[in-house]
């Protein structure tokens, strides 16, 4: 090794020193650590007890746990095709390089700038049932509007559109940049041969944005099963349990109930299907764009 | 980019262009059609992506009879910052920001340096296990923060010879409800390391050659040479990390539960009651939780929303 070599070499382990330190203690410990976790009934007070699959075996047979399966479900079901849509919609829109079309890009992207909390201290005033912007609206058109956070049929439903209000902005700006990669030859070439505008979309254009799609949708469902700050704002997963998510009872688990063993059981299930939705998902986008 | 978007606002036209210039194609009815529904929609999408937030506004400088009883007028009849006032009278809320700003900033300037040293390291300087290093960071973004949520509490709280604890993690509360337990562990974020790496990759090898044989040390060459090449870089990251940092809601929550040492996003989160709500405050203060951020965006946005659109496509 020469010399200049074996300076680089210590240098950029020095350089490396702290977020290498902290990676191994603030996450490879972790991950470690939630394995063996699980398998204690663990509670901060007191010690560890090893219980081994004792936590899974309690999952499945939690009658809790599965409102939480479902709930987040539901949330997933809605919220992802509804943020994918708008935020390819969105694009679509303001796909042109005009000063106009980049005022608009940067006032539908500012409620992605807010928090979360924020974001749903602005929605509870909006949803309010007698004096909520949204209800009023609604008045306009004859609609009597629910009361909304109140009603365990609504809750989650308003979730969804304060989710996807928040976030759109983001995916549209992913989808604007994979849009300006689309060749313009091809949609040209497709106009000039007769395509109407739906058709040069799907043919064209959807392919050629392929990845940017398959990014979105991974987001989407990654965050779709993490949901937690809205509800915890918003319901604290009321009414009647119907906005309790999966994050929100591990939650509830580890630090609401110090049931940190169960906690961590609970975490390990939920990063579970987070890992195999991500793998059929990319193995879905991977058919179809034969990558 | 196209040449439209480039042109420089205030180029005057020709004394003599003819006004038709701008329609070289004469308007179909249906190109017309076209151009009112494009502009109907962005509009009606503007005014629901904006309305909520003026509307808050509106009904945060409202006096508290005014709130419910002309919830739908824009203007406020007699404007008052009293709901303001009284977040920093009636409740800690200036405490709050206090805490909001050390941790956003803290984590702003330790992610720059620690992660602007790593990127560096791994873009530029050659060394065994590079690869290996590199590959560890980009896959642990892909480790969902619910799983290390408990242990990392464990961690902190555990932590030896720290908050009243002994060489064994006992007796105390360690980095819990101190600004440690918040700056600590996102004091490198892998994203840095990644983001920063991508930064110094772009720039030539030449640079460092050069100071290389002229003798400067390898943290010079960084420091003096690279870093601030890398200015850009950096602002987009410190936003984006400030960003994050003062959103931050969920780890805040289960580290900080001192009242003293909240952060803003969970003192807000407080204000929201489904019995009971004081509105006047409660979008006083989220007004005030969301300014600095909203500032910071309206400074920066051109560079954010752009390199935004690379991450994707990429």
């Amino acid at each position: 090794m020469s010399a200049t070599r074996r300076q680089q070499t210590i240098s950029a382990w020095i350089f490396l020193a702290v977020p290498v330190a902290l990676f191994a203690v603030f996450l490879l410990l972790p991950v470690v650590m939630a394995i063996g976790l699980s398998l204690t009934d663990y509670s901060v007070i007191g010690d560890f007890e090893w219980v081994g699959l004792d936590n899974y075996a309690r999952i499945a047979g939690d009658p809790i746990f599965w409102v939480a399966v479902r709930n987040t479900a539901f949330y997933t079901v809605l919220y992802v095709p509804a943020g994918l849509l708008v935020a390819l919609g969105t694009a679509l829109l303001l796909n042109r390089s005009t000063r106009v079309a980049r005022v608009f890009r940067t006032l539908f992207y500012i409620p992605v700038v807010s928090s979360t909390v924020a974001t749903a201290a602005i929605w509870f005033w909006l949803l309010n049932p007698q004096y909520g912007l949204f209800n009023a609206v609604l008045g306009w058109f004859g609609i009597d509007g629910p009361a909304w956070l109140y009603e365990s049929r609504w809750a989650m439903i308003a979730i969804v559109m304060m989710s996807v209000w928040a976030g759109f902005g983001a995916n549209m700006i992913i989808y604007l940049g994979a849009l300006q990669g689309v060749p313009r030859e091809l949609t040209d070439a497709a106009r000039v041969d007769g395509a109407g505008a739906y058709r040069v979309f799907w043919h064209v254009t959807r392919p050629a944005i392929s990845r940017a799609t398959f990014l979105i949708l991974t987001l989407l469902l990654i965050a779709a099963f993490q949901v937690f700050d809205q509800a915890y704002v918003l319901t604290k997963g009321g009414p009647g349990n119907s906005t309790l998510t999966l994050v929100y009872y591990i939650y509830d688990r580890g630090f609401g109930r110090l049931e940190m063993g169960y906690a961590s059981a609970l975490s390990f299930v939920l990063f579970l299907v987070i890992l195999v939705f991500s793998v059929a998902n990319a193995r879905a986008t991977g058919r179809e764009t034969g990558r | 980019m196209s040449a439209l978007a480039t042109a420089p606002a205030g180029t005057p036209a020709p004394a003599s262009a003819p006004q038709q210039l701008t329609t070289t194609r004469p308007l179909t009815p249906r190109a017309v059609t076209g151009k009112v529904v494009w502009a109907l929609a962005v509009v009606l999408i503007s005014v629901t992506t904006v309305m909520p937030l003026v509307w808050t506004l509106s009904t945060s400088l409202k006096p508290e009879g005014e709130i419910l009883s002309s919830y739908l007028q824009l203007v406020p009849e007699n404007p008052t910052v009293a709901n303001y006032v009284a977040l920093f009278t009636d409740g800690p809320f200036g405490r709050y920001l206090a805490n909001s700003a050390v941790i956003a900033l803290g984590g702003v300037v330790t992610n720059l340096f620690f992660g602007g040293l790593a990127g560096y390291a791994l873009a530029k300087l050659h060394f065994r296990g590079r690869g290996v290093v590199f590959s560890l960071f980009l896959g642990s973004m892909m480790v969902p923060g619910i799983i290390t949520m408990v242990p990392t509490f464990l961690v902190l709280r555990r932590f030896p010879l720290v908050g009243g604890n002994d060489l064994f993690g006992e007796g105390g509360a360690g980095f819990i409800n101190s600004y440690g337990a918040v700056l600590i562990p996102f004091a490198a974020g892998p994203f840095a390391v990644f983001f920063m790496r991508q930064f110094f990759q772009a720039l030539p090898d030449e640079l460092g050659d050069a100071a290389r044989i002229d003798g400067a040390s390898e943290f010079r060459i960084f420091w003096n040479i690279y870093l601030p090449l890398a200015r850009a870089g950096l602002a987009v990251l410190g936003v984006l990390t400030f960003q994050a940092g003062w959103n931050s809601f969920l780890w805040p929550l289960i580290a900080l539960n001192d009242p003293e040492m909240l952060t803003v996003q969970v003192g807000l989160a407080g204000y929201v009651n489904e019995y009971q709500t004081e509105y006047g405050p409660l979008l006083a203060g989220t007004i005030l939780a969301s300014l600095p951020v909203l500032l910071v965006f309206v400074v920066a946005q051109r560079y954010i929303i752009e390199n935004f659109a690379h991450s994707g496509t990429k």
